[in-house]
Protein backbone atom coordinates (compact mmCIF):
# COMPACT_ATOMS: atom_id res chain seq x y z
CA UNK A 1 0.00 0.00 0.00
CA UNK A 2 1.28 3.45 -0.92
CA UNK A 3 1.99 5.62 2.60
CA UNK A 4 2.68 8.97 3.03
CA UNK A 5 6.17 9.10 5.05
CA UNK A 6 6.85 12.31 5.45
CA UNK A 7 6.03 16.20 4.83
CA UNK A 8 8.39 19.61 4.54
CA UNK A 9 7.61 22.89 3.19
CA UNK A 10 10.21 26.07 2.71
CA UNK A 11 8.24 29.20 3.68
CA UNK A 12 10.21 32.92 2.67
CA UNK A 13 11.33 35.35 5.45
CA UNK A 14 9.58 38.45 4.57
CA UNK A 15 6.38 39.01 5.94
CA UNK A 16 3.75 41.31 4.10
CA UNK A 17 0.88 42.43 6.22
CA UNK A 18 -2.41 43.56 4.75
CA UNK A 19 -1.55 46.85 5.99
CA UNK A 20 1.58 46.80 3.80
CA UNK A 21 -0.39 46.02 0.76
CA UNK A 22 -3.56 47.50 1.33
CA UNK A 23 -1.90 51.54 0.90
CA UNK A 24 -1.00 50.19 -2.18
CA UNK A 25 -4.12 48.91 -3.19
CA UNK A 26 -7.22 51.20 -1.70
CA UNK A 27 -8.32 49.47 0.52
CA UNK A 28 -8.74 48.78 4.13
CA UNK A 29 -6.72 45.63 5.73
CA UNK A 30 -9.47 44.39 7.51
CA UNK A 31 -11.47 44.27 4.85
CA UNK A 32 -8.57 42.34 3.40
CA UNK A 33 -9.16 39.72 6.28
CA UNK A 34 -12.98 39.57 6.56
CA UNK A 35 -13.07 38.63 2.73
CA UNK A 36 -9.86 36.52 3.06
CA UNK A 37 -8.84 35.09 6.62
CA UNK A 38 -5.59 36.13 4.95
CA UNK A 39 -3.78 39.03 7.69
CA UNK A 40 -0.45 38.08 6.12
CA UNK A 41 1.68 36.37 3.06
CA UNK A 42 5.69 35.78 2.93
CA UNK A 43 7.02 37.18 -0.75
CA UNK A 44 10.31 35.32 -2.06
CA UNK A 45 13.88 37.61 -2.25
CA UNK A 46 14.56 38.53 -5.80
CA UNK A 47 16.75 35.74 -5.94
CA UNK A 48 15.32 33.31 -4.57
CA UNK A 49 13.13 31.05 -7.32
CA UNK A 50 10.35 28.12 -7.90
CA UNK A 51 13.14 25.59 -8.01
CA UNK A 52 15.12 26.83 -4.75
CA UNK A 53 12.10 27.24 -2.52
CA UNK A 54 11.26 23.82 -3.69
CA UNK A 55 14.54 22.14 -2.91
CA UNK A 56 14.08 23.63 0.54
CA UNK A 57 11.02 22.29 0.97
CA UNK A 58 12.22 18.97 -0.42
CA UNK A 59 15.35 18.76 1.85
CA UNK A 60 12.99 19.35 4.76
CA UNK A 61 10.44 16.39 3.81
CA UNK A 62 13.66 14.13 3.03
CA UNK A 63 15.22 14.89 6.67
CA UNK A 64 12.02 14.00 8.45
CA UNK A 65 11.84 11.06 6.68
CA UNK A 66 15.24 10.00 7.10
CA UNK A 67 16.51 9.60 3.68
CA UNK A 68 18.56 11.42 0.86
CA UNK A 69 18.07 12.56 -2.63
CA UNK A 70 20.17 9.27 -4.22
CA UNK A 71 17.17 7.46 -1.79
CA UNK A 72 14.25 9.06 -4.03
CA UNK A 73 13.22 6.59 -7.24
CA UNK A 74 10.91 9.50 -9.24
CA UNK A 75 10.22 13.84 -8.45
CA UNK A 76 7.02 14.77 -9.59
CA UNK A 77 7.16 19.10 -9.11
CA UNK A 78 4.28 21.19 -9.87
CA UNK A 79 4.26 24.92 -10.14
CA UNK A 80 1.65 27.34 -11.63
CA UNK A 81 4.62 30.41 -11.46
CA UNK A 82 7.35 28.90 -13.02
CA UNK A 83 9.93 32.01 -14.70
CA UNK A 84 10.30 30.31 -18.35
CA UNK A 85 8.49 28.17 -20.25
CA UNK A 86 11.04 25.50 -20.18
CA UNK A 87 12.71 23.55 -18.93
CA UNK A 88 10.42 23.39 -15.70
CA UNK A 89 12.06 23.15 -12.53
CA UNK A 90 11.59 19.12 -11.73
CA UNK A 91 15.62 18.46 -13.19
CA UNK A 92 17.03 21.47 -11.14
CA UNK A 93 15.34 20.64 -8.74
CA UNK A 94 16.72 16.92 -8.83
CA UNK A 95 20.25 18.12 -9.63
CA UNK A 96 20.24 19.91 -6.78
CA UNK A 97 18.91 16.93 -3.93
CA UNK A 98 21.58 14.76 -6.07
CA UNK A 99 19.24 13.12 -7.79
CA UNK A 100 20.62 13.21 -11.31
CA UNK A 101 19.34 10.41 -13.47
CA UNK A 102 15.98 9.43 -12.01
CA UNK A 103 12.84 10.64 -14.03
CA UNK A 104 11.55 14.63 -12.58
CA UNK A 105 8.36 15.56 -13.87
CA UNK A 106 6.91 19.10 -14.35
CA UNK A 107 3.44 19.71 -13.68
CA UNK A 108 1.98 23.10 -14.69
CA UNK A 109 -0.58 23.13 -12.38
CA UNK A 110 -1.42 25.81 -9.99
CA UNK A 111 -3.94 24.91 -7.17
CA UNK A 112 -4.54 21.46 -7.98
CA UNK A 113 -1.03 20.72 -8.65
CA UNK A 114 0.27 19.52 -5.30
CA UNK A 115 -3.30 16.98 -4.58
CA UNK A 116 -2.42 15.90 -8.46
CA UNK A 117 1.45 15.10 -8.19
CA UNK A 118 0.14 13.11 -4.38
CA UNK A 119 -2.39 10.72 -6.42
CA UNK A 120 -0.15 10.07 -9.19
CA UNK A 121 2.82 9.15 -6.61
CA UNK A 122 0.71 7.13 -5.27
CA UNK A 123 0.44 4.73 -8.42
CA UNK A 124 4.03 5.51 -9.35
CA UNK A 125 5.30 4.30 -6.33
CA UNK A 126 4.73 0.49 -7.47
CA UNK A 127 7.71 0.94 -10.28
CA UNK A 128 9.67 3.88 -8.65
CA UNK A 129 10.10 3.31 -4.68
CA UNK A 130 10.02 6.46 -3.26
CA UNK A 131 8.33 9.61 -4.73
CA UNK A 132 9.01 13.02 -4.01
CA UNK A 133 6.06 15.52 -4.38
CA UNK A 134 7.02 18.70 -4.05
CA UNK A 135 4.83 21.81 -4.94
CA UNK A 136 6.62 25.19 -4.92
CA UNK A 137 5.10 28.90 -6.33
CA UNK A 138 6.22 32.29 -6.55
CA UNK A 139 3.20 34.10 -6.70
CA UNK A 140 4.06 37.78 -5.89
CA UNK A 141 6.34 38.71 -8.80
CA UNK A 142 2.31 37.80 -10.99
CA UNK A 143 0.26 39.47 -7.78
CA UNK A 144 2.05 42.46 -7.73
CA UNK A 145 1.78 42.96 -11.92
CA UNK A 146 0.08 45.95 -12.69
CA UNK A 147 -2.72 46.73 -13.12
CA UNK A 148 -2.90 45.45 -9.53
CA UNK A 149 -6.62 44.36 -8.09
CA UNK A 150 -7.43 44.46 -4.40
CA UNK A 151 -9.30 41.25 -5.56
CA UNK A 152 -6.34 39.31 -6.32
CA UNK A 153 -3.14 40.84 -5.78
CA UNK A 154 -3.82 40.44 -1.37
CA UNK A 155 -4.43 36.54 -1.73
CA UNK A 156 -1.36 35.09 -2.89
CA UNK A 157 1.76 34.65 -1.28
CA UNK A 158 4.89 32.53 -1.97
CA UNK A 159 6.20 29.61 -0.76
CA UNK A 160 6.41 25.55 -1.24
CA UNK A 161 5.65 22.40 0.16
CA UNK A 162 7.06 18.44 -0.48
CA UNK A 163 5.65 15.12 0.62
CA UNK A 164 7.72 11.91 0.02
CA UNK A 165 5.50 8.63 -1.15
CA UNK A 166 6.68 5.24 -0.74
CA UNK A 167 5.37 1.61 -0.81
CA UNK A 168 4.69 1.29 3.50
CA UNK A 169 4.27 3.51 6.30
CA UNK A 170 2.40 4.70 8.88
CA UNK A 171 -0.27 6.54 6.77
CA UNK A 172 -1.39 4.55 4.00
CA UNK A 173 -3.05 6.23 0.94
CA UNK A 174 -6.82 4.52 0.65
CA UNK A 175 -8.15 6.29 -2.79
CA UNK A 176 -8.15 9.46 -4.49
CA UNK A 177 -10.39 10.88 -7.31
CA UNK A 178 -9.40 13.68 -9.55
CA UNK A 179 -11.22 15.57 -12.01
CA UNK A 180 -10.70 17.92 -14.94
CA UNK A 181 -13.04 20.20 -17.19
CA UNK A 182 -12.19 22.48 -19.32
CA UNK A 183 -15.45 24.18 -19.92
CA UNK A 184 -14.76 27.11 -17.38
CA UNK A 185 -10.52 27.57 -18.76
CA UNK A 186 -11.04 31.33 -19.18
CA UNK A 187 -12.42 31.83 -15.21
CA UNK A 188 -8.98 31.48 -14.18
CA UNK A 189 -5.75 31.69 -15.83
CA UNK A 190 -2.44 33.33 -16.65
CA UNK A 191 -1.18 34.18 -19.79
CA UNK A 192 2.61 35.25 -20.56
CA UNK A 193 3.20 38.56 -19.22
CA UNK A 194 -0.61 39.18 -18.29
CA UNK A 195 -1.72 39.87 -14.89
CA UNK A 196 -3.87 36.99 -13.59
CA UNK A 197 -7.11 37.01 -14.73
CA UNK A 198 -9.80 35.70 -12.43
CA UNK A 199 -13.69 35.70 -12.58
CA UNK A 200 -14.08 35.32 -8.58
CA UNK A 201 -17.21 34.80 -8.83
CA UNK A 202 -17.36 31.48 -10.96
CA UNK A 203 -14.55 30.31 -9.26
CA UNK A 204 -16.21 30.42 -5.99
CA UNK A 205 -19.12 28.85 -7.17
CA UNK A 206 -17.34 25.81 -8.80
CA UNK A 207 -15.30 25.72 -5.85
CA UNK A 208 -18.15 25.52 -3.44
CA UNK A 209 -19.65 22.57 -5.56
CA UNK A 210 -16.52 20.41 -6.56
CA UNK A 211 -14.44 20.29 -3.38
CA UNK A 212 -17.10 18.77 -0.98
CA UNK A 213 -18.36 16.75 -4.25
CA UNK A 214 -15.11 15.11 -4.24
CA UNK A 215 -14.95 14.69 -1.09
CA UNK A 216 -18.38 12.99 -1.04
CA UNK A 217 -17.20 10.44 -3.79
CA UNK A 218 -13.69 9.23 -2.35
CA UNK A 219 -15.51 8.92 1.30
CA UNK A 220 -18.53 6.96 -0.04
CA UNK A 221 -16.32 4.89 -2.10
CA UNK A 222 -14.56 3.32 0.56
CA UNK A 223 -17.69 3.52 3.06
CA UNK A 224 -16.81 6.60 5.35
CA UNK A 225 -18.87 9.47 6.26
CA UNK A 226 -17.43 13.18 6.61
CA UNK A 227 -17.71 13.10 10.33
CA UNK A 228 -15.48 10.27 10.75
CA UNK A 229 -12.43 12.28 9.18
CA UNK A 230 -10.17 13.49 11.82
CA UNK A 231 -8.58 16.54 9.94
CA UNK A 232 -9.10 17.81 6.05
CA UNK A 233 -6.25 19.31 4.63
CA UNK A 234 -7.28 21.52 1.95
CA UNK A 235 -5.79 23.78 -0.71
CA UNK A 236 -5.24 27.08 1.45
CA UNK A 237 -7.45 29.17 -1.60
CA UNK A 238 -9.52 31.22 0.91
CA UNK A 239 -10.74 31.35 4.83
CA UNK A 240 -14.35 31.63 3.52
CA UNK A 241 -14.22 29.01 1.30
CA UNK A 242 -12.92 26.44 3.13
CA UNK A 243 -15.44 27.22 6.05
CA UNK A 244 -18.12 26.84 3.07
CA UNK A 245 -16.97 23.62 2.05
CA UNK A 246 -17.15 22.24 5.86
CA UNK A 247 -20.73 23.53 5.72
CA UNK A 248 -21.34 21.59 2.95
CA UNK A 249 -20.22 18.12 4.30
CA UNK A 250 -21.77 19.21 7.89
CA UNK A 251 -18.47 18.78 9.85
CA UNK A 252 -17.62 21.71 11.94
CA UNK A 253 -15.07 24.50 10.02
CA UNK A 254 -12.08 23.40 13.10
CA UNK A 255 -11.76 20.28 11.29
CA UNK A 256 -10.36 22.06 8.20
CA UNK A 257 -6.94 22.92 9.45
CA UNK A 258 -6.08 25.89 8.33
CA UNK A 259 -2.80 28.36 8.09
CA UNK A 260 -3.97 30.81 5.24
CA UNK A 261 -4.06 33.46 7.80
CA UNK A 262 -0.02 33.54 8.31
CA UNK A 263 0.81 32.11 4.51
CA UNK A 264 -2.23 33.55 2.94
CA UNK A 265 -2.72 31.40 -1.10
CA UNK A 266 0.18 29.65 -2.21
CA UNK A 267 -1.73 28.21 -5.15
CA UNK A 268 -0.14 24.32 -5.84
CA UNK A 269 1.90 24.66 -2.64
CA UNK A 270 -0.67 25.31 -0.17
CA UNK A 271 -2.15 21.88 0.90
CA UNK A 272 1.24 20.50 1.51
CA UNK A 273 2.36 23.36 3.50
CA UNK A 274 -0.77 22.89 5.86
CA UNK A 275 -0.46 19.40 6.20
CA UNK A 276 3.62 19.95 6.97
CA UNK A 277 2.31 21.99 9.58
CA UNK A 278 -0.38 19.85 10.79
CA UNK A 279 2.13 16.97 10.82
CA UNK A 280 4.71 18.65 12.92
CA UNK A 281 1.60 19.70 15.48
CA UNK A 282 -0.41 17.81 16.17
CA UNK A 283 0.22 15.13 13.49
CA UNK A 284 -1.16 11.81 12.88
CA UNK A 285 -2.09 9.20 15.44
CA UNK A 286 -3.27 5.50 14.64
CA UNK A 287 -6.57 5.57 13.30
CA UNK A 288 -7.02 9.04 12.39
CA UNK A 289 -8.79 9.61 8.68
CA UNK A 290 -7.08 12.18 6.79
CA UNK A 291 -8.75 13.84 3.61
CA UNK A 292 -6.47 15.78 1.35
CA UNK A 293 -8.57 18.35 -1.19
CA UNK A 294 -8.08 20.89 -3.62
CA UNK A 295 -9.30 22.83 -6.56
CA UNK A 296 -7.79 24.86 -9.51
CA UNK A 297 -7.18 26.56 -12.46
CA UNK A 298 -8.06 24.24 -15.52
CA UNK A 299 -10.56 23.59 -13.67
CA UNK A 300 -8.84 20.78 -12.09
CA UNK A 301 -10.28 19.34 -8.51
CA UNK A 302 -10.06 16.00 -6.44
CA UNK A 303 -9.88 14.49 -3.11
CA UNK A 304 -7.33 12.24 -1.25
CA UNK A 305 -7.98 9.76 1.50
CA UNK A 306 -5.29 8.62 3.66
CA UNK A 307 -5.31 6.98 7.26
CA UNK A 308 -3.07 6.45 9.85
CA UNK A 309 -2.49 3.12 10.60
CA UNK A 310 0.53 2.44 13.20
CA UNK B 1 -46.18 32.72 -4.02
CA UNK B 2 -45.02 32.91 -7.84
CA UNK B 3 -41.73 31.73 -8.58
CA UNK B 4 -41.10 35.68 -8.97
CA UNK B 5 -41.85 36.14 -5.04
CA UNK B 6 -40.23 32.57 -3.98
CA UNK B 7 -36.70 33.89 -5.90
CA UNK B 8 -36.67 37.54 -4.57
CA UNK B 9 -37.37 35.40 -0.75
CA UNK B 10 -34.48 33.71 -1.91
CA UNK B 11 -31.99 36.21 -2.66
CA UNK B 12 -33.24 38.29 0.32
CA UNK B 13 -32.22 35.85 2.56
CA UNK B 14 -28.78 35.55 0.97
CA UNK B 15 -28.07 38.67 0.99
CA UNK B 16 -29.55 39.55 3.83
CA UNK B 17 -30.94 42.64 2.85
CA UNK B 18 -34.53 44.02 2.71
CA UNK B 19 -35.05 45.81 0.24
CA UNK B 20 -36.38 44.87 -3.33
CA UNK B 21 -33.77 45.00 -6.59
CA UNK B 22 -35.41 46.12 -10.08
CA UNK B 23 -36.15 42.70 -12.38
CA UNK B 24 -33.26 43.22 -14.66
CA UNK B 25 -30.91 44.83 -11.87
CA UNK B 26 -27.90 43.11 -11.31
CA UNK B 27 -27.27 41.66 -8.49
CA UNK B 28 -23.91 41.90 -7.91
CA UNK B 29 -23.58 45.57 -9.11
CA UNK B 30 -26.24 46.56 -6.44
CA UNK B 31 -24.08 44.56 -4.04
CA UNK B 32 -27.04 42.04 -3.30
CA UNK B 33 -24.48 39.04 -4.03
CA UNK B 34 -21.10 38.68 -3.46
CA UNK B 35 -18.80 35.86 -4.36
CA UNK B 36 -19.60 33.98 -1.27
CA UNK B 37 -23.37 34.45 -1.57
CA UNK B 38 -23.93 33.43 -4.86
CA UNK B 39 -23.43 29.56 -4.59
CA UNK B 40 -25.45 29.86 -1.08
CA UNK B 41 -28.19 31.29 -3.25
CA UNK B 42 -28.20 28.65 -5.44
CA UNK B 43 -28.12 26.15 -3.24
CA UNK B 44 -31.43 27.84 -1.88
CA UNK B 45 -33.15 27.52 -5.13
CA UNK B 46 -32.13 23.98 -5.93
CA UNK B 47 -33.58 23.45 -2.70
CA UNK B 48 -36.76 25.64 -2.51
CA UNK B 49 -38.03 24.70 -6.38
CA UNK B 50 -37.39 20.88 -6.02
CA UNK B 51 -34.27 21.08 -9.10
CA UNK B 52 -30.71 20.32 -9.59
CA UNK B 53 -28.39 22.78 -11.42
CA UNK B 54 -25.90 21.23 -12.95
CA UNK B 55 -22.20 22.30 -12.67
CA UNK B 56 -22.23 23.22 -16.50
CA UNK B 57 -24.90 25.89 -15.70
CA UNK B 58 -22.84 27.60 -12.71
CA UNK B 59 -22.49 30.29 -14.82
CA UNK B 60 -22.81 33.68 -12.64
CA UNK B 61 -24.55 35.46 -15.40
CA UNK B 62 -27.32 33.51 -15.40
CA UNK B 63 -27.89 34.61 -11.54
CA UNK B 64 -26.85 37.79 -12.13
CA UNK B 65 -30.68 39.48 -11.65
CA UNK B 66 -33.99 38.25 -10.62
CA UNK B 67 -35.55 37.98 -14.39
CA UNK B 68 -32.64 36.17 -15.28
CA UNK B 69 -32.66 33.61 -12.23
CA UNK B 70 -37.06 33.52 -12.80
CA UNK B 71 -36.27 32.45 -16.19
CA UNK B 72 -33.48 29.71 -15.64
CA UNK B 73 -35.07 27.70 -12.86
CA UNK B 74 -38.32 28.13 -15.29
CA UNK B 75 -36.44 26.49 -17.99
CA UNK B 76 -35.48 23.79 -15.30
CA UNK B 77 -39.10 23.39 -13.78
Amino acid sequence: MAAIKAFGAYLPSRIVTNRELAARLDCEAEWILDVSGIEERRYADPEETVASMGVAAARECLDHAGIKGTDVGMILVSSGSSARRFPGPASAIAHALSADGIPAIDLPMASAGGLFGMALAAQLTVTHGNVLVIASEKMSPIALREPMERGVTPLFGDGAGACLIGAGGPVGIIESVLHSDGAFAEDLRLDFDAPLAMNGRSVIMQASRKIPSAINEVLEKNTRTAQSVKVFLMHQANQNLMDRVARALDVEAARFYSNIQRYGNTSSASMSIAAADWWRDPGPACGDLICFAAFGAGFHWGALLAEAIG
Amino acid sequence: MDNRERILAIVRKSSDQTTTPDPDESLFDSGYLDSFALPDMVSELEREFGIKIPDADLNPRKFESLAKIQSYIESRM
